[in-house]
């Protein structure tokens, strides 16, 4: 039962980590039907920062408290930054040329922004400080559960909310979903679509690189190749749940992180990642549009 | 109030109009009619930004527009009730309206707004909470009208309000559009195929054939032209 409870806590960990990078894919998915492939180079790029932030803070001899919650702000803003600007320089020139082009545009910056991080880092795995401490009243249960795994649940979940709260009443986010669901009808009742676009790009690389610090610190390494499988399996989880659907990507992810949790536990540790893809395939050939998915001939 | 000028629009290398010329004054209701694929459609866009034109010029209160955004032009007080309703489908009835009073943020007088529009189209205000998507034809093409009209438009553009409904419900559509123009003196810039109900409510019209404007009249001696009973009235 520990053993079961320890797996549980385990893929809820993962599933909570896929589904802030997930949750980028679909909101920009929903909005401009584009794979943003360079998304999981956020996320890493998020941990970098956290790591360079943190580093110099520690140096300063700032407290453990102070170091994480500027190391994350700083993050965030500045994988924000880097959201926005792929968007401008990668996809908005191509707004209006075929999907595929804006598809190979994604990929270009994708491996552009790894190799532009390992040239300037390296491509070793670098320590990441421990920047979560243990806390004290969760020592009786240290077999299946650390503190930074209750931190990243907690710190998911907030997100969670207050995306759905941004989403479901404020005024950008009324103006999302009209976007989503209808751009140029969007532009004639005032919608400033571009900025739409941007905030959408904004949002995703925030909770991506909240993704990123939290991963760093509970595993405790990073390298520039992090992105690309975190990133495929947030994608993966993405369509799983059903590209476009918030909910769905949230869903799709804990499905995913528990599936894998549990097969490496039960089943064999070795096929960790193929399993994830040989999931998504069965997923699809059952419910093609994903779990939450709208069908296409629902759209009108 | 509202002036194109020799405007020509193109999608891709295909050239949609070729140079067209419309004035539509304060407080009128003017109608453009002409057949399938003439541009009518286009010439609503160009106004709005979304197909902006290669050349000519657009004014509205005097002011050049072409090349402006959709959204800003929006913010000057031009709505448009586009082709095939565009209701945005997973949005409830209340947000739809919501949509069309976006650049607005005077609570009270949306409210009034929407009390009003509930009074023109009662069928609304017993679907608030029901998704865009699942409303009927007729019940979207009210949906559609009353959200360009949250804007509080001073010109608004119709594009074929009452494409594939019911004669009764084409019948309130044309009385509801009256009224609007009537008690708000809104500015109604109507493109129909029903040449023949369009003509009547509107004061003036224009017809055009493959991206060029044809013929332009009042609307009462339109609807005695021999060449147009012919070719849009089917008498
Ligand atoms: N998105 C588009 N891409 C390419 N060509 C287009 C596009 N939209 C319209 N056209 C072309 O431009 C011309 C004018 O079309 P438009 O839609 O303005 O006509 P319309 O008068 O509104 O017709 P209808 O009465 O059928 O709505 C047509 O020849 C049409 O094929
Ligand atoms: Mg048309």
């Amino acid at each position: 039962m520990e053993y079961f409870l320890e797996l549980f806590l385990g893929g809820l960990t993962r599933g909570s980590i896929y589904a802030l990078i997930a949750l980028g894919y679909t909101m920009v998915y929903g909005i401009i039907e584009l794979i943003n492939f360079a998304h999981g180079e956020i996320y890493m790029i998020g941990a970098f920062t956290a790591l360079i932030v943190s580093g110099v803070l520690t140096l300063l001899g700032w407290n453990a408290l102070a170091i994480i919650v500027i190391a994350s702000i700083v993050a965030v803003i500045y994988s924000a930054a880097y959201g926005y600007t792929i968007e401008k320089i990668a996809y908005k020139p191509l707004r209006n040329a075929p999907r595929l082009s804006a598809l190979i545009s994604a990929i270009g910056m994708s491996l552009f922004l790894q190799n532009y991080v390992l040239l300037a880092q390296t491509s070793d795995f670098l320590p990441f400080p421990e920047l979560i401490p243990e806390f004290g009243f969760l020592e009786p249960y240290s077999n299946f559960i650390r503190s930074s795994e209750l931190v990243i649940f907690a710190v998911t979940a907030a997100v969670m909310l207050g995306l759905t709260f941004l989403i479901k009443f404020t005024r950008i986010g009324k103006a999302m979903r009209a976007t989503a669901q209808d751009k140029m009808m969007a532009s004639l009742v005032g919608i400033d679509v571009n900025r739409v676009i941007s905030v959408t790009f904004i949002v995703g690389s925030a909770t991506a690189a909240i993704g990123g610090v939290l991963i760093a610190s509970h595993i405790g390494q990073l390298n520039y190749y992090i992105g690309f499988i975190a990133g495929i399996k947030a994608f993966v989880a993405a369509v799983l749940g059903g590209i476009g659907s918030i909910p769905g990507a949230v869903l799709g992810s804990l499905v995913l992180g528990w599936t894998e949790s549990f097969f490496t536990g039960y089943v064999s540790s070795d096929y960790e990642d193929v399993f994830a893809f040989l999931f998504l395939v069965l997923i699809l050939i059952f419910r093609p549009a994903g779990i939450l998915g709208r069908s296409e001939t629902e759209k009108v | 109030m509202l002036e194109l000028r020799n405007v020509k629009s193109y999608y891709g290398n295909i050239q949609a109009l070729k140079g067209i010329d419309i004035r539509v004054s304060e407080g009128e209701i003017i109608t453009l009619i002409g057949a399938n694929g003439a541009g009518k459609s286009t010439t609503l866009m160009s106004v709005c930004g979304v197909v902006p034109p290669r050349s000519g010029e657009i004014l509205f209160m005097g002011e050049p527009i072409h090349g402006m955004s959709p959204n800003q032009i929006v913010s000057l007080g031009i709505s448009q009730v586009p082709e095939g309703r565009r209701i945005f489908p997973y949005l409830t009835v209340m947000e739809n309206l919501d949509m069309g009073a976006f650049l607005r943020n005077d609570r009270v007088s949306i409210r009034e707004d929407i009390d009003y529009i509930f009074e023109l189209f009662p069928i609304l205000a017993e679907r608030r909470n029901q998704a865009g998507g699942t409303l009927s034809g007729g019940e979207q093409q009210m949906l559609a009208i009353s959200r360009a009209l949250m804007a509080r438009p001073r010109l608004l553009l119709m594009d074929e309000p009452s494409l594939g409904l019911a004669p009764l419900v084409v019948k309130r559509i044309f009385e509801i559009i009256r009224k609007i123009n009537e008690e708000n003196n809104t500015t109604i810039f109507l493109v129909e195929q029903n040449a023949n109900q369009a003509l009547k409510v509107a004061h003036r019209g224009y017809v055009m054939e493959t991206g060029r404007v044809t013929m332009s009249d009042t609307a009462d001696n339109l609807l005695t032209n021999e060449g147009i009973r012919k070719a849009y009235l089917g008498m």
